[in-house]
């Protein structure tokens, strides 16, 4: 063998390969509330996924905050642990230094702040937070990855969200209808289109089913209930 | 905005952005009538704007905005984006569909327009802006800022205007045969 033959390595020789961190997952799920007069509705499903797989039929991702509040979380499952954990802190240390509960309507601008904070490496979620205000009325806020709030009294976020929120634009919102009934919104009425809606979803995305927690905010409390969905 | 300003804040993908930024602002100048006694001048509060969103420049922030009040020099217009600019100027649109406002706007601007002429010129700018630019749509929401602050005037669906502007234009025609 001649001296200027070199050996051959093909773990020394091959082209660099590059590895990349991606700081991201996509867990999907969908979040749907729906406000009323003296009560607010909030669903989540429970499936937690990534890609084809499903890591598990039965994930909780509706997050009580206070007594009235309840945050609903999609996306990212590990910025949703983490931003949970954090609101969870914030809300006890405001407890602890006004000895009071934080109302709804400031936790819906702490949430922004919150996002906003992390506005050049953003939590991905999409995060409704629901609850009733000062008044007992009940009100929905819906959020982007890095924190615009916007009140609204019906919204779907996650990743059937823009499957669902013309639905509930016609069924609720009544929009661009010409006859239109004025009667207010029923706490039975509000719950039976938060199931029919999480169906429509189950049916056409493929990162929602399994079943749907259902959170249901009133003076009395908040009360809980699940709902089942295609398993598929 | 709080007290004497109105601020507007238009969004080419930014909406947290001018939201969270005209929160600081708010506080800022809130802060300086505190201080001071005396309520910020437009082209200082307009000036702590631009020097905040400068010292992000690059980093990806998108807003423009304009800030309208009214202080010890008269009635003030300034234009502040977060590419750092900042200019004062007599008429200014906003945003992803301000070269169609623009248009409308410079077509129909004199210096001695009535309150009313110019709700309609902005509310026309507004529309016409609605109507070609796909990210611009929904309610046409007009505030004339006075001296004595800022006052709500109306509320208008863009749909509904389509149709009242159509049918000026149809009664025109039909004068004119």
């Amino acid at each position: 063998m001649s001296l200027l033959m070199k050996p051959h390595y093909p773990d020394y020789s091959s082209a660099p390969v590059q590895h990349q961190f991606s700081p991201y997952a996509d867990n999907g799920g969908s979040v749907v509330a729906i406000a009323g007069d003296d009560f607010v509705v909030l669903g989540a499903d429970t499936r937690l996924s990534a890609g084809f797989s499903i890591y598990t039929r039965n994930q909780n991702k509706l997050f009580p905050l206070s007594k009235t509040t309840v945050l609903g979380c999609s996306g990212c499952w590990c910025d949703t642990l983490t931003l949970t954990r954090i609101l969870k802190s914030r809300m006890q240390m405001y407890q602890q230094e006004h000895n009071k509960t934080m109302s709804t309507t400031a936790c819906a601008q702490m949430l922004s702040t919150l996002l906003y904070y992390k506005r050049f490496f953003p939590y991905y979620i999409s995060n409704v937070l629901v609850g009733l205000d000062n008044e007992g009325k009940g009100c929905v806020y819906s959020y982007d990855p890095i924190g615009h709030c916007e009140k609204a009294t019906y919204r779907a976020g996650g990743s059937a969200g823009a499957l669902l929120q013309p639905l509930l634009d016609n069924q609720i919102g009544q929009k661009n209808m010409e006859i239109v009934s004025s009667e207010p919104l029923s706490q039975e009425k509000a719950l039976a289109i938060l199931k029919d809606v999480f169906i429509s979803a189950a049916e056409r995305d493929i990162y929602t089913g399994d079943s749907v927690f259902i959170n249901i905010i009133t003076k009395d409390g908040i009360k809980e209930e699940t709902f089942e969905l295609r398993k598929d | 905005m709080n007290n004497n300003f109105v601020s507007k804040g238009t969004l080419a993908g930014g909406a947290a952005d001018c939201v969270y930024w005209d929160r600081v602002l708010a506080k800022q100048c809130r802060m300086y009538e505190l201080r001071n006694r005396e309520r910020i001048s437009v082209a200082a509060a307009s000036k702590l704007m631009a020097n905040m969103v400068y010292n992000y420049k690059g980093m990806g922030l998108s807003m423009g905005m304009m800030l309208a009040g009214w202080d010890k020099r008269g009635p003030q217009l300034y234009y502040v984006d977060s590419e750092g600019t900042r200019t004062s100027g007599k008429v200014f649109s906003v945003g992803s569909g301000s070269i169609y406002a623009f248009g409308v706007l410079d077509s129909g601007y004199k210096w001695d327009l009535t309150d009313e002429e110019a709700y309609d010129l902005g509310r026309r700018a507004i529309y016409h802006a609605t109507h070609r630019d796909a990210y611009s749509g929904g309610i046409v929401r007009v505030y004339h800022m006075k001296e004595t602050g800022w006052v709500h005037i109306d509320n208008n669906d863009c749909n509904d205007l389509h149709y009242k502007y159509q049918a000026e234009k149809e009664d025109l025609e039909n004068i004119v045969d």
